[in-house]
This record gives structure tokens, sequence and C-alpha cells, in this order.
């Protein structure tokens, strides 16, 4: 069995957001990058598989050099080998395809996604990969069991859950809840001093020409100072509500 | 020609498929043209969808399509279209479609939309970046272009029109390789993505025991129940309610957070509310920085006073 982790870097969740050269780029002035943390559940989940079937994990990242510490990380916590597509991701769309291809290429079982990166959060990537293949998706998934070549998935619905049944090869879109909080796999001394010697695979990308481009950046009006209301007088908070804010 | 798909469940349009054919009909209006909603298996009138400007509905009845799958739908969906514009709202279903659309069609993909478009030639909108803390204007120069449209972003807007209703009936071969084994849904609940009222809490509520004075407050409003991630995490509700940067980004009209202290992962999922309003007893808490109504005290007093105000505020109204 073999697994395809898509791994993006992505700014530390605690980053303040700015942008610079005239509003047309993201600032990376004092960013630290980690892995997305969708990834992070979707690669503890192949871990556990790795352990239970002994399932081999490739992770793949799309970036230039500087994503390699986030891979490396990857590498630590336990995946098999990397493959890094050398490019700055610019375009969602061509990111899924050099992804794909590895895909095919490699002939991978099970493609694993995160539903969402928090930088662009797109949400993008992980259908178009399947839509490239033409292999079946899952989007939102929590939950994965499997037998053989046929795979149980479990989705997030409005207010539930739903369970699938599905022939491998698939493509699924993990989120959180993928796997328990306490089961997120870190990285230890041992996995840190491997990562070093794991095979790492830097290709050259095949796609080129986006679809989409971004044209600039704005940043998010910002709401007025707080009005304090005192815990004596909540009519008067029901009165703003209604009167003021117009939402009740 | 722009075309929209229209999600529902168990029969009834979703409410965010008022809001994306309203963004629908703006387009179309701005460039003289009209609007074609898809439904599959839906129980509602297409009557509904006339009043925010579908002027054609096709109402296809499909028995194997009960089941959702995302490859069989997006070719159902693919066969009826032919236009420009396909549109979808920003929801876990739709997002799994759009995809087989997009490479079917050779479009380009813009997802997380919140405006109107800015220019439609080349076609320029905003969409929602890092988590709410950004917004990118995105252009193409594509003929054929798919859209999500983020939820709560720009409202449902009434607009009348005559439409017309064309019934298709289909039977389209059953997916083998994709078996929707079961579903359990809690019917009740209202989901805190789409809803307009949201009331939040974190762990300021000490524990799971404490949350009715929680559900209380959000039957009075008819709002949904969050929570913050620690929450979940523990055990304290279901990872569903879980709202911020990891967890579901939210944008309703009304925010009440409580108990939570508004850190920066929280507000990266909450800020798109219009108006918030943040109980805490803790003055410093940064959360009241980025709200629009504060209260400063003790939760377990001001819950059940405020719901109790409200009551009598709704009895009123
Ligand atoms: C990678 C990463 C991702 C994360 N993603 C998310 C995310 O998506 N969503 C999220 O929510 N968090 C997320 N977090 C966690 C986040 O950093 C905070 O730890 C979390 O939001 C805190 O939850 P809380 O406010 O409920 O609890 P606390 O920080 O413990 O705050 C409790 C609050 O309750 C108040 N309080 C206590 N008693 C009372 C009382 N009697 N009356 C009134 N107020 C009271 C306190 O003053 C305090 O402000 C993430 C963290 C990391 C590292
Ligand atoms: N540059 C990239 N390299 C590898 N995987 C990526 C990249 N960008 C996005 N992905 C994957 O696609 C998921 C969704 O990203 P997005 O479509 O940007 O929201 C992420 O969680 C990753 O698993």
């Amino acid at each position: 069995m073999k697994i395809l982790v898509a791994i993006s870097s992505v700014p530390d969740t605690t980053s303040k957001i700015n942008f610079t050269n005239d509003s047309k780029e993201f600032d990376k002035n004092g960013i630290q990058y980690i892995i997305n943390p969708q990834d992070e559940y979707c690669l503890s989940k192949a871990l556990h598989l790795q352990e239970k079937l002994g399932a081999e994990i490739t992770i793949i990242s799309v970036g230039d050099a500087s994503v390699e510490p986030v891979m490396r990380k990857a590498l630590a916590i336990g995946a098999n080998n990397a493959i890094r597509i050398n490019e700055e991701p610019k375009d969602s769309e061509l990111v899924a395809k050099e992804i794909a291809s590895v895909a095919k290429e490699g002939e991978y079982d099970l493609i694993l996604l995160g539903k969402e990166s928090i930088d662009y959060n797109g949400g993008v990537v992980p259908g178009l990969v399947a839509a490239e293949l033409n292999y079946p998706f899952v989007n939102a998934v929590t939950g994965l069991e499997i037998e053989g070549k046929t795979i149980q998935v479990t989705r997030e619905i409005d207010n539930g859950k739903e369970t699938i049944s599905i022939e491998l090869p698939a493509v699924l879109a993990g989120q959180e809840g993928f796997v328990p909080e306490n089961q997120l796999k870190i990285p230890n001394i041992r996995g840190i001093m491997s990562a070093k010697s794991k095979p790492f695979q830097v290709i050259e990308p095949k796609f080129s020409g986006n679809k989409v481009s971004i044209i600039e950046f704005e940043k998010p009006a910002s709401r007025a100072n707080v009005v304090l209301i005192d815990k004596d007088n909540l009519d008067e908070l029901v009165r703003l509500l209604h009167e003021e804010a117009k939402v009740i | 020609m722009i075309y929209v798909y229209i999600e529902n469940s168990q029969g009834k349009f979703k409410k965010v498929s008022y809001e994306v054919i309203s963004y629908a009909k703006n387009l179309a209006d701005s460039l003289g043209d009209s609007v074609t909603a898809i439904t599959i298996n839906a129980e509602d009138s297409s009557e509904l969808l006339f009043t925010y400007g579908a002027s054609k509905v096709l109402n296809v009845k499909d028995e194997s399509l009960k089941s959702f799958n995302p490859r069989t739908y997006a070719s159902v969906i693919s066969n009826l279209i032919d236009g420009n514009y396909i549109l979808f709202s920003h929801t876990n279903e739709s997002v799994s479609i759009a995809p087989y659309i997009v490479k079917e069609k050779s479009a380009a993909y813009i997802t997380q939309t919140i405006s109107a478009p800015l220019s439609t030639s080349p076609f320029r909108v905003k969409r929602s970046v890092f988590s709410g803390k950004g917004i990118a204007v995105v252009e193409t120069d594509q003929p054929t272009i798919v859209l999500t449209l983020s939820v709560n972003s720009v409202g449902a807007k009434e607009s009348p029109v005559s439409g017309i209703e064309e019934k298709i009936v289909l039977n389209t071969p059953i997916d083998s390789n994709y078996i929707v084994k079961n579903e359990e849904v809690s019917s009740d609940k209202l989901d805190v993505k789409e809803a307009e009222l949201v009331v939040g809490a974190g762990r300021g509520m000490k524990g799971p025991e404490n949350w009715g004075i929680i559900e209380d407050l959000a039957k009075v409003l008819g709002a949904a129940t969050a929570c913050s991630k620690p929450v979940a995490d523990l055990g304290w509700r279901p990872h569903s309610e879980h709202v911020g940067q990891t967890g579901k980004i939210i944008s309703p009209k009304l925010y009440i957070a409580i108990g939570i202290s508004g850190a920066i992962q929280h507000l990266a999922g909450v800020t798109k509310s219009k108006t918030i309003v943040v109980i805490n007893n803790d003055p410093q808490s940064p959360f009241f920085k980025s709200a629009n109504y504060g209260v400063v005290g003790d939760l377990f007093e001001i819950v059940p006073e405020l719901t109790k105000k409200l009551k009598d505020f709704k009895g009123l109204h």
C-alpha cells in the first residue's frame, strides 16, 4: 500500500499577516512556517496506517527550497520519503496537476490532502487532484478504515456524518478530527536524526500557464472600538443589538 | 448563460442557495444575461428560486442520486450546462463537485469569493485568504469560470422573476466504486456554518455539564452553537462545533463569544462575523479588542440574565 500525503508549508497560526511591494505580495518577513494543520492530521493518520498495515508514506510539496525544513519535519515525524516539485506555488490548479502527475506515475493507492490550507484557504487542490486523476473524492474526512482494496471513509455532513465504502485508488481531504488530538504524531530524536538520510527527491515542474492570478491584497476593515455594557444593564445590550446592530 | 447549483438538505433548499442565486442574479443583470438553477431531488417548489431571480430551474429527479457522490453529481450537472459561469456555494459538498466540472469544462476556478465582481472582463473578484486575515483580488480572462461563494458573504436578496421549470428525469448508472453506507443526522440542530446567529463558548464554561445555559440562549435567539478548539479537544462538545483557523470559519450576522479568551487562532475563524459580542470576566481578555459590544463579568450570572432579557424582548416583538 502506497500513500501520498500532500504537505503545504504555511505561516504559523500566530502570524500577523502583512502585505508588501504595493500590496502585491505577502510579506514573508519574520514569518515562521509550519505544516498546514489539516495536513498534519492527514500525516498522522497515514502513520497510523503505516504501523498497522506497513504502508509506505511519501510526502509531496510544491515549493521552492524554502519549504524543505517543513518537509524534513514531516520526515522526522515518520514519513518514508519526500518529493519536492521545485516551483513556487502561484496557482492551485498547477499545484494540483503536479501532485496528480506524481500520484499517477508512482501508482499511489491513497492520496491524502488537507481540506483547506490556512494561507490561501482555497480548498481547491484536493478536489482538483481527484478530478485530474478521475479518482473518487471525499471532502471533510474525519474517519478511515482500510480492508484490502476497500476503504470505509467517514465524512462530516451538515449536522452529522456519513460513511462511504470506496474502492482504491482514491483522494481524500482530511480535516480536524481525522485523528484525535492526543494521537497527533510529533517528531522524536531518532526521527529527527533519521530524517536527514531519508530519500528526498527534487523534481522540476511539468506544467505551466495559470488561469487565475492574484492582482493585489487588502487587509479586512478593522472593527470600531468595543462598547462596554454594564452587566447590570443587559437591557441596553438587547437594545443595541436590535436598534444599532440590527441583528435581532 | 449563468448556472447555479442549488443544494438541498432532505429535499429543502439550503439557505446558502438563496444567497448564491442572488449573487448570480446580480451578475446576470450586469451582463444582460439570465440565471438557470439546477436542483437534484429537491422537494421544495421552484417558485422559491424564481423569487430570488432564477428565470429557469432544471429540476432533476434521479433515484440513483439519492445518496451523494461528487463524481456522478458532477457528470449530471456538466451535461446540463452550456454557459460561461457556473456558481456554487462554498460548502463541503459543492467544493467536492465543482472540481470535476472545472476539469470537464477546462474552466478557471475561483473559490471563497466574498464580493460581487469588480469587473467582468477581465473577471475580477475578491476572495478571502489567510483565514480572514487578508483579502486577495483575483483575476481571470478565461471564457468559462467556476466560482464558489463564501457562505454569508453577500446575503440573499429577493428579486422576483417569472421563471419556468423544466423537469428532467434521469437514471444515472450507480457507481459501484462509491457506496454510501449510512448517514447519521441530528435534524434539530442548526448548522454553525450556515447560521446567521451563533453563540460560542469556551473553556470559561468549566465543564460540559454547564452547557445548558448556552443552549438556552441559542434557543431564544434561534442561533447555532459553537465552541473553541480546547473545548472540542477535551470532548466537552463535538468537533463539528469547533470554530477557528483549524476548525470552521464562520461569518454570521451575530457572534456571541462566552468565556473564550480570543486567541488569534480563534479570532481567525470568527472575525468575518458582522457583529461580535464578548462576555468575559477578565477585562484584559484580548477578545474585547475584536468585539463590537462587551460585557465584563461572570458568565454564569450574565448568560441566564441575558437569555431572560431576550425572552422578554421576543415577547414584545
Ligand atoms: C496550531 C493551532 C491551531 C489552533 N486553532 C484553533 C482554532 O481553530 N480555534 C480555537 O478556538 N482555538 C485554536 N487554537 C487554540 C488557541 O490558541 C487557544 O488556546 C484557544 O482558543 C483557547 O480557548 P478558550 O478561549 O476557550 O480557553 P482559554 O484561553 O482558557 O480562555 C477561557 C476564557 O474564559 C474566561 N472565563 C473564565 N471563567 C469565566 C467566567 N466565570 N465568566 C466569564 N469568563 C470566564 C477567561 O477569562 C478566559 O478569557 C489553536 C492553537 C494552535 C497552536
Ligand atoms: N504547494 C503545495 N504543495 C503540496 N500540497 C499542497 C500545496 N498547496 C496545497 N496543498 C494541499 O492541498 C490542501 C488544500 O490546499 P488549498 O487548496 O490551498 O486550500 C493542503 O492542505 C495541502 O494538503
